[in-house]
């Protein structure tokens, strides 16, 4: 089980050839990758991500270890960056083997769940002349629902 | 009745508004409403800081708990808005 929080951009690709190779027997793997995106009529031109030094390891740690009591998972990878961010670069990833893939889909789907809104990570958007926080979303938060996790 | 040092520690908009992102206060509350009853007395910043509760989130000692949670023994207690990472 990996956690990294870092500022510094890093490989999907490399990151999870690397994973496929340490976990060793496995049937599935799945991992999800987050993008800066572009949007809109101003669109964005950069991310600030700011974070809570002192929580946010163990917070993800903790939905990992969720996780593996839930699912019958081998392996875990969870990437977060944090600072200056620009469109195109990779933002986080999880990556998540087990035996079968249902395991592996699911404990993926339910660690982006809580990742999203659950470890202490905020959004600013800047776009040309302006920048706001990205406000969190209802339909987010509802998604932890259908866990009905205690986390 | 005691007082407790503690360090409250402010994120995103929360840190804009009030101005700075950390500060040991004083204190005497017992839960964390109380404490933020505290902080509105300290300025119109953070009046604007803390104008809706609803828009709060709020980690005592780096745990996500509700507002009535108590803060007695607490060190470090954290206000941020909702999360949005991933």
């Amino acid at each position: 089980m990996t956690v990294r929080i870092q500022s510094e951009p890093f490989d999907a690709g490399q990151e999870l050839s690397r994973f496929t190779t340490q976990t060793g027997n496995v049937g599935a793997v799945v991992t999800f990758t987050g993008i800066v995106r572009s949007d809109g009529d101003n669109p964005v031109t950069k991310l600030m991500i700011e974070h809570y030094p002192a929580m946010t390891e163990r917070a993800v740690a903790l939905m990992v270890d969720a996780a593996r009591e839930r699912w019958s998972v081998t392996d875990c990878l969870v990437i977060h960056r944090f600072g200056e961010l620009h469109i195109g670069e990779e933002i986080m990833m999880v990556a998540v083997s087990s035996a079968h893939r249902a395991d592996s889909f699911e404990a993926a789907q339910f660690l982006m769940d809580y990742l999203k809104s659950r470890a202490p990570f905020w959004k600013k958007e800047f776009r040309t002349g302006t920048a706001a926080w990205v406000d969190g979303k209802l339909e987010d938060e509802n998604a932890l629902r259908q866990w009905d996790s205690e986390l | 009745m005691t007082s407790n040092q503690i360090d409250i520690v402010y994120f995103a908009w929360v840190r804009e508004r009030v101005g700075h992102p950390r500060e040991r206060i004083s204190s005497r509350a017992t839960t964390v409403m109380e404490l933020i009853d505290e902080l509105r007395l300290m300025g119109p910043e953070y009046e604007a800081a803390f104008a809706d509760i609803a828009a709060l989130r709020v980690a005592v000692d780096q745990q996500l708990v509700t507002f009535d949670a108590q803060v007695g023994e607490a060190s470090e207690v954290a206000f941020f808005p909702p999360m949005t990472g991933g």
